[in-house]
C-alpha cells in the first residue's frame, strides 16, 4: 500500500476524486428523488371508511345473535361470553367471507373457516382476525376494525 | 430595381405554382421510382418509419414457417390495441360513479361502439398468443444466442409490459368480473405479508402491505385504484411499451438481422422469392474490379465475386410479408370481434364475490398455483420464472448452429420426451391436489411456512428443475437442458391455465363439466 502511494499507483489525483464526489452526489440524488417519488405515490390519506364504527347498544344484541357490517366486512356475535368482533375479510386473496353451516367459506379459493376462525381448509395462511370490542363513553358499543386482538377475545358485559 | 433584375418574377411563380404537385413530391421523397436496387434501398433508409428495417434481407428470413410470423403478430396486435383504446377513451369515463355506465353505453349506445369494444379485448388475446408464441419460437430455434442475449432481456420486459398493460386494463369497465379479479390480483402483489407472517416480521417490515397500497392508493379497490388503473393503463405503461419495443426492433438490425444458420441448404429455400437484381449485381461488375476492405464481418470467410449470398432488396418482398400479416390478424382480430362479445356482467358490488372469481383466462393457471399458495403462486413462482427465463442466453452459451427448430434430432427428441414428462407430472399433481388436497388435509394444524415452501407449485418447480440437471448430465449439454427446463414450464403452463379455466368452478372446486356448476 505505501509502497503504491509513493508510485503514484492507488493515489487519487484531484480529478478523480471530483468525479467520484459528482457521481456520488448524482446518486445520492437519484436515491433521494425515487424515494421522494415513492412517498408522493403512497396516499397520505386512505379514503377509505374508517376502521372504528359504533354498533349501537347491548340490548340491540342478544345473546346468541349476529350481526354483520357489510360496509365494513365485520361480524358481530354475542353468546353468553360476550362480544366479539371478526373479520369477513379472507386472508389468502381478500374475498369477502359468508357464513356456511357452523362457519365460514370463502367462494374464491375455497378456503373453510370454523365457528371461530381458524382455517380447517384451503389456501387461507392465517386464522380470520379479531377486532377490539369496546363500550363507548355513550354507553353504545364499539368495533375498531384497525385493532387486532388474539382469537378468543371477547367484551365481557 | 428589383423588377428590373428579375423581370419574370410573374412568369416564374406561375412556373412554380404549375410545377407545385411534383416539387412537393420531390421535398420529401427523394428516390426514384423502386426499379434499382438502389432506389428501393433508398426508398428505406429516407424513410423514419421503413428505416427501421436493413434494406436488404436474406432470403431465409422470408421463410413463413422459421418466424411463422409471429413477432409481426404481436405487434400488429398492438397497434389495433393502440388505435382501438384510443377510439375507447372518447367514451370511456374513469370514475368509479360513471365508469360502468360509459362501457354500458360503449357497448349499446355508442354507434359500432360494442365492434370497436371486442376488437379491443380479441386484440388482447391475440397479442397475449403471439406474444408467448414468439417467445417459444425464439428460444427454439435457439435465437437469443450469437449477440441475441439482450434483445431476449429487452423481450422479456416486453412480456412484462403486456402482462400488466392486461391486469390494468381489466378493472376499468368497473364491473363484477373486474371488481374481483381485481381483488385477487392487488391482493397477490400484497401476499408478501404471507411470507413476513409466517416468519413473524410484518409489524417491522411490511412490503406486500406497502405495495397494496401503492397500486391501489388505498387499501380497498375505489376510485383511487380506479385512477391509477386508468393513468397506468393509457398512459404510463403503453409509453413505456413504445420505447422499449422500438428498442426490441431496433437490436434486431443491430444484432446482425434475424437469426439463421450459418450453412443453408439449397432446398430449404425453396419457393421463397428471389431477385433477379441481387443476384446479378457482381455479374455485372467491370472486369478488372479491385476490392477495398469496408469492415470486419463475422463469419469464416468473406464470399469474394459472389455477392452477397441469399440476400435481396427488403423493398418490396419484406414489406408484402409484413402487411400480410398485419392483414391476417387483423381479419382474425374482426372476426373474432364480429361474432363473440366481450362480456360485462353486473355493476361492481365490494359486498359480494362473484362466484367463482376468476381473472383473464391467461392469469388461470397462476390462480391455480395462488389457490396453493399466495404468495409461491402469486410472486416466488413468477419470479423464478421470469429470472430463470432472463438468465437463459447467460447461463447457456454453447457455441451451436442457430435458426433450425429445436436445433436437431436430438433436440427433437428431447423437447417431446420432456413434453410427456411435463405432462404426467403436472396431470399427476393435479390429480394428487385435487383427489386428497394438500398438506393442510393431511396433518390439520401446521404451520403456514411449510405450507408456503411445499406445495404443489414448488414441488412442480423443484421437479422440472431436477429433470433439467438430469438432461445437462447425460447429454453434457446446458443448451439441451435449457429446452428440457423451458419446454417443462411451457407445458405446465398450458395445462394449468386450461385447468383453471376448465375445471375450476364455485369455490374453486374441481368439476369435469361447466354443467356441472351448481345452480345459485
Amino acid at each position: 500500500m505505501k509502497e503504491n502511494i509513493e508510485n503514484g499507483e492507488g493515489k487519487i489525483t484531484r480529478r478523480d476524486f471530483l468525479g467520484l464526489t459528482a457521481f456520488g452526489a448524482l446518486m445520492a440524488a437519484v436515491f433521494m428523488s425515487i424515494a421522494g417519488l415513492l412517498k408522493f405515490m403512497k396516499p397520505a390519506l386512505l379514503p377509505d371508511i374508517s376502521r372504528v364504527f359504533k354498533i349501537g347498544g347491548i340490548q340491540d344484541l342478544p345473546v346468541g345473535s349476529a350481526k354483520i357490517y357489510p360496509e365494513q366486512k365485520v361480524l358481530v356475535r354475542r353468546d353468553a361470553g360476550g362480544i366479539a368482533a371478526m373479520s369477513l375479510i379472507c386472508t389468502h386473496l381478500g374475498c369477502v367471507l359468508k357464513q356456511s353451516g357452523n362457519g365460514f367459506s370463502c367462494a374464491c379459493h375455497g378456503s373453510l373457516f370454523d365457528r371461530d376462525g381458524l382455517v380447517i381448509k384451503g389456501p387461507a395462511p392465517k386464522g380470520m382476525p379479531w377486532f377490539e370490542v369496546s363500550t363507548h363513553p355513550s354507553g353504545k358499543l364499539m368495533v375498531d376494525a384497525g385493532k387486532e386482538v388474539p382469537p378468543g377475545t371477547k367484551l365481557a358485559v | 430595381m428589383i423588377n428590373k433584375a428579375k423581370p419574370n418574377a410573374i412568369k416564374r411563380y406561375l412556373d412554380n405554382l404549375k410545377d407545385f404537385p411534383r416539387n412537393f413530391r420531390q421535398s420529401f421523397i427523394r428516390h426514384d421510382k423502386a426499379t434499382s436496387d438502389r432506389a428501393r434501398s433508398q426508398r428505406i433508409l429516407s424513410n423514419l418509419f421503413l428505416h427501421i428495417h436493413s434494406a436488404k434481407v436474406h432470403r431465409f428470413s422470408l421463410k413463413p414457417l422459421f418466424t411463422l410470423g409471429l413477432g409481426i403478430c404481436a405487434a400488429s396486435a398492438f397497434f389495433i390495441l393502440l388505435v382501438t383504446g384510443v377510439l375507447l377513451m372518447v367514451y370511456y369515463k374513469p370514475s368509479v360513479a360513471l365508469a360502468y355506465d360509459s362501457v354500458k353505453d360503449i357497448q349499446f349506445v355508442v354507434p359500432s361502439g360494442r365492434f370497436i369494444r371486442n376488437l379491443h379485448r380479441w386484440a388482447t388475446y391475440v397479442m397475449l398468443i403471439s406474444v408467448f408464441a414468439h417467445m417459444a419460437r425464439v428460444f427454439y430455434t435457439a435465437a437469443y444466442k450469437h449477440g441475441r442475449s439482450f434483445n431476449w432481456l429487452v423481450g422479456l420486459v416486453l412480456l412484462a409490459f403486456t402482462l400488466m398493460l392486461s391486469f390494468t386494463g381489466y378493472l376499468l369497465p368497473w364491473d363484477q368480473l373486474a371488481y374481483w379479479a381485481t381483488t385477487i390480483g392487488s391482493n397477490i402483489a400484497g401476499s408478501f405479508t404471507e411470507l413476513t407472517d409466517a416468519i413473524g416480521i410484518t409489524r417491522f417490515l411490511d412490503i406486500g402491505g406497502f405495495m397494496k397500497i401503492l397500486l391501489l392508493g388505498s387499501e380497498e379497490i375505489g376510485q383511487d385504484a380506479l385512477t391509477r388503473f386508468y393513468w397506468l393503463h393509457v398512459m404510463v405503461l403503453p409509453a413505456g411499451f413504445v420505447v422499449v419495443l422500438g428498442v426490441h426492433f431496433w437490436r434486431i438490425r443491430k444484432d446482425g438481422g434475424m437469426s439463421r444458420p450459418e450453412t443453408i441448404r439449397e432446398e430449404e429455400l425453396k419457393r421463397i422469392p428471389t431477385s433477379e437484381l441481387s443476384e446479378t449485381v457482381f455479374k455485372n461488375a467491370p472486369p478488372g474490379k479491385t476490392y477495398g476492405l469496408m469492415g470486419l464481418v463475422k463469419g469464416s470467410s468473406a464470399a469474394v465475386g459472389r455477392g452477397p449470398e441469399h440476400t435481396m432488396p427488403s423493398w418490396p418482398t419484406l414489406f408484402t410479408a409484413e402487411l400480410a400479416v398485419f392483414v391476417a390478424t387483423l381479419a382474425i382480430v374482426c372476426g373474432l370481434a364480429f361474432f363473440f362479445d366481450a362480456p360485462l356482467k353486473e355493476m361492481a358490488n365490494p359486498a359480494v364475490p362473484e362466484n367463482p372469481a376468476k381473472a383473464p383466462w391467461y392469469f388461470l393457471g397462476l390462480q391455480e398455483l395462488v389457490s396453493y399458495s399466495a404468495f409461491m403462486g402469486g410472486v416466488g413462482i413468477p419470479t423464478i420464472v421470469l429470472l430463470g427465463l432472463g438468465l437463459i442466453p447467460y447461463l447457456d452459451r454453447e457455441e451451436q448452429e442457430i435458426g433450425r427448430w429445436f436445433d436437431n434430432r436430438t433436440g427433437r427428441r428431447l423437447t417431446f420426451f420432456s413434453f410427456l414428462f411435463a405432462v404426467a407430472v403436472v396431470v399427476g399433481m393435479l390429480v394428487l391436489t385435487v383427489s386428497t388436497g394438500w398438506l393442510r388435509e393431511w396433518f390439520g394444524a401446521i404451520p403456514q411456512i411449510v405450507i408456503t415452501l411445499v406445495n404443489p407449485g414448488t414441488i412442480l418447480v423443484v421437479v422440472f428443475m431436477v429433470w433439467s440437471f438430469f438432461c445437462m448430465k447425460k447429454y453434457q449439454s446446458t443448451r439441451l437442458a435449457a429446452i428440457s427446463l423451458f419446454t417443462c414450464f411451457l407445458v405446465a403452463y398450458i395445462i394449468l391455465t386450461y385447468f383453471g379455466t376448465y375445471h375450476r368452478g364455485p369455490n374453486w372446486d374441481f368439476y369435469w363439466l361447466k354443467s356441472q356448476w351448481p345452480v345459485h
